[in-house]
């Protein structure tokens, strides 16, 4: 491997017609590191994501992965590249149990065509004891018996098992109890332990501060800081989303033109 | 056998089963209930309920319902609904009809009964594609079957009023039964096939160390299969014996119920039914699938209708028309598949046409006419969704969803 980070941006824009979602976002994520992104609602936070996991398309800028620059054009794109995104409504059909939903679209079969249930039962296990997922009683369970916790988890092991190299994961832990909360974050360690770049997207500073190396903040579309976790404070990270300086208000006219 | 923890953990199983009827995991008890009851209450009203005569005949009346319902059950599971299936199973009723006709064509049988599951198959096709290239409601557009295919039938029988079948082979196959040795032939063949099939599930899944069921409770399910089986096979041999059509559904059930368990379409038919956002982010071509399940769905109303013409010998401007839409949709509801979309089975179809059927056999030997026949069964329809209604709210209180 080279030096290059795992993933970049490079002044990367997005315009939904006149509305400029993003606009010059340069970003990096290497292996093994946990970067943080944090904004205000409609600071460009999900569009960025979106425009990584190939629902959008970039207007302007670079994608590169190792250095190298790809096009993405699609979801399918995007997860041939190793990128996986958790969503925050998760993307689980209640009604199948756990390995069903880990291997969806994706089943093991057979030369005959015929499901192979216990290779993939013995698979989700693997990746669920790997990333050490243990509040999980039976994975022949239907999903909908699961806690949001449990339901995160079985997302993530997921993205890790078709080999993702970066995993992104919007607000996983909005929806959860202060123990789940916990297994989550708990799991999101592991995963940059494991060498993966992970992209946290959260509005919950204290989470953010628990497992970020790195906090990247957006006001407006842009980026407004960068900063170390070890050496940032939360009213440093709050004032830059709220305060922070762009160099061009959208639709304000008397900005610093850029 | 080491029978000291096998009695424990079967046990364990049966608590674990206990808690799960608790949260509204009713699995099959609701019908093993409604069929006791139907057969306590018509018993005791009429002597001739439960004669080996009455039950042969009991089940070639389910035999139509019970195999569009099994279709239904498919297009129930992604979440719609299919009202066109009475008359598309009279529109194939009325292809086999006229193309059977005596009048010198000499068509083969076989061709003729096929052309009828083709023109099911591509009705189906029809309305998928309706469904999911225009994103119409389901409800809509098998409403608008429902009338169309109507006016199809009728359309094609004319001014004749009804068609007399002649054909030997359509007619055996409501018409003819197994002998006691062949029955017992076919029983034997099911009860070592569903055998092996257990234990090399079961040797497998110890192979790989995933938990497996005590095998007490494994050997419990193949006696248990032994017993019901091996009771209808003697009791239908007291009479007639067990009607073809009977060997007929057992295959149609079995190819179903392995298509719905065993292959990546099945899981994909669930999934729809589970959250059709799922399934299309996890990349799986969520129109062509549910076009799948309407041809599916289709086709087996059309094998349904090959099964009512060859019972009743002859095809009216009535075939497919009455009941037969709501009995088969009772059937599949009834037996447990929800109307919610995501949950039931293959066998559900089968043993809510039992009750239905059972249902309207028992009260048409009471000598009671359609308009009590609809109304209780009507009321029993109420009581089988009102079941699944309380069932889901139990589930959803326990977190099961």
């Amino acid at each position: 491997m080279t030096d290059a980070p795992l993933l970049e941006l490079r002044g990367v824009s997005k315009n939904f017609g006149a509305v400029q979602a993003l606009k010059d976002v340069d970003m990096t994520i290497n292996p093994g590191e946990i970067v943080a992104l944090v904004g205000d609602n409609g600071s460009g936070k999900s569009t960025l994501v979106k425009s990584v996991a190939g629902i959008h398309q970039v207007s302007s800028g670079a994608i590169l992965l190792n250095g190298e620059p790809f096009a993405i054009r699609s979801p399918r794109d995007s997860a041939d590249l190793g990128i996986q995104v958790v969503y925050q409504d998760l993307a689980l059909a209640d009604n199948l149990d756990v390995v069903e939903n880990m291997f969806l679209g994706r089943e093991q079969t057979n030369k005959l065509g015929k499901l192979d249930h216990n290779g993939m039962e013995c698979r989700a296990l693997e990746v669920l004891d790997q990333l050490a997922v243990t509040t999980i009683r039976s994975v022949r369970q239907p999903v909908a018996s699961l806690s949001g916790g449990q339901r995160q988890s079985v997302a993530v092991s997921k993205a890790v098992m078709w080999s993702a190299k970066i995993v992104l994961l919007d607000e996983p832990t909005a929806a959860l109890g202060v123990e789940q909360t916990r297994h989550v974050l708990d799991l999101v360690l592991r995963l940059g332990q494991q060498g993966l770049g992970v992209v946290l997207i959260s509005h919950n500073l204290h989470d953010v501060f628990e497992v970020a190396d790195r906090i990247v903040a957006l006001r407006l579309g842009q980026k407004v800081a960068e900063l170390d976790r070890r050496t940032a404070t939360q009213t440093e990270v709050v004032e830059a989303i709220t305060f922070g300086r762009v160099s061009s208000v959208p639709g304000q006219s008397g900005a610093t033109t850029s | 056998m080491d029978v000291g923890p096998e009695r424990n953990s079967l046990l364990a199983y049966a608590r674990n089963w206990l808690v799960g009827l608790r949260s509204g995991e009713l699995g099959v008890l609701p019908i093993i209930g409604g069929l006791l009851l139907t057969a306590v209450v018509f018993q005791s009203l009429n002597d001739n309920y439960l004669t080996p005569g009455n039950l042969v005949n009991l089940v070639s009346q389910g035999a139509a319902i019970s195999t569009i319902a099994m279709g239904l059950v498919l297009v129930l599971l992604i979440g719609e609904i299919d009202l066109s299936v009475g008359y598309v199973s009279g529109v194939a009723a009325v292809i086999l009809a006229q193309m059977l006709l005596p009048d010198g064509s000499d068509l083969p049988t076989g061709f003729a009964l096929l052309a009828a599951v083709a023109a099911g198959m591509s009705i189906g096709a029809l309305h998928g594609l309706l469904i999911t290239k225009l994103k119409m409601p389901s409800f809509v557009v098998t409403l608008a079957g429902l009338l169309a295919w109507n006016g199809v039938v009728l359309m094609i029988i004319g001014s004749q009023g009804s068609i007399i079948i002649q054909d030997r082979a359509v007619v055996s196959l409501s018409g003819s039964y197994l002998t006691p040795d062949v029955a017992w032939a076919f029983f034997g063949i099911l009860m070592v096939a569903y055998s092996i099939s257990l234990v090399l599930a079961r040797r497998n899944r110890m192979s790989r160390n995933l938990a497996v069921e005590p095998a007490a409770l494994l050997l419990l399910r193949i006696v248990g299969l032994a017993l019901v089986a091996g009771t209808v096979v003697s009791v239908a041999n007291l009479s007639r014996g067990i009607p073809f059509v009977v060997v007929l559904i057992t295959v149609l059930y079995v190819v179903l119920n392995y298509v719905l368990t065993n292959t990546r379409f099945g899981v994909w038919v669930y999934s729809i039914g589970g959250s059709i956002e799922a399934a299309r982010r996890a990349g799986i071509n969520t129109d062509r699938v549910r076009i799948y399940v309407f041809m599916i769905a289709s086709s087996m109303a059309a094998i349904g209708g090959i099964i009512l013409a060859s019972r009743l010998r002859s095809v009216d401007s009535n075939v497919g028309g009455g009941s037969l839409l709501l009995y088969s949709i009772a059937a599949a509801v009834i037996g447990g598949t929800s109307l919610f979309g995501g949950r039931g089975s293959a066998r559900s179809a089968i043993l809510g046409a039992l009750v239905i059927a059972s249902i309207d056999n028992g009260l048409g030997l009471l000598g009671l006419g359609s308009g009590q026949k609809f109304t209780i069964t009507g009321l029993v329809l109420l009581a089988a969704v009102a079941v699944d209604s309380l069932s889901r709210y139990g589930r959803i209180q326990a977190g099961r969803s």
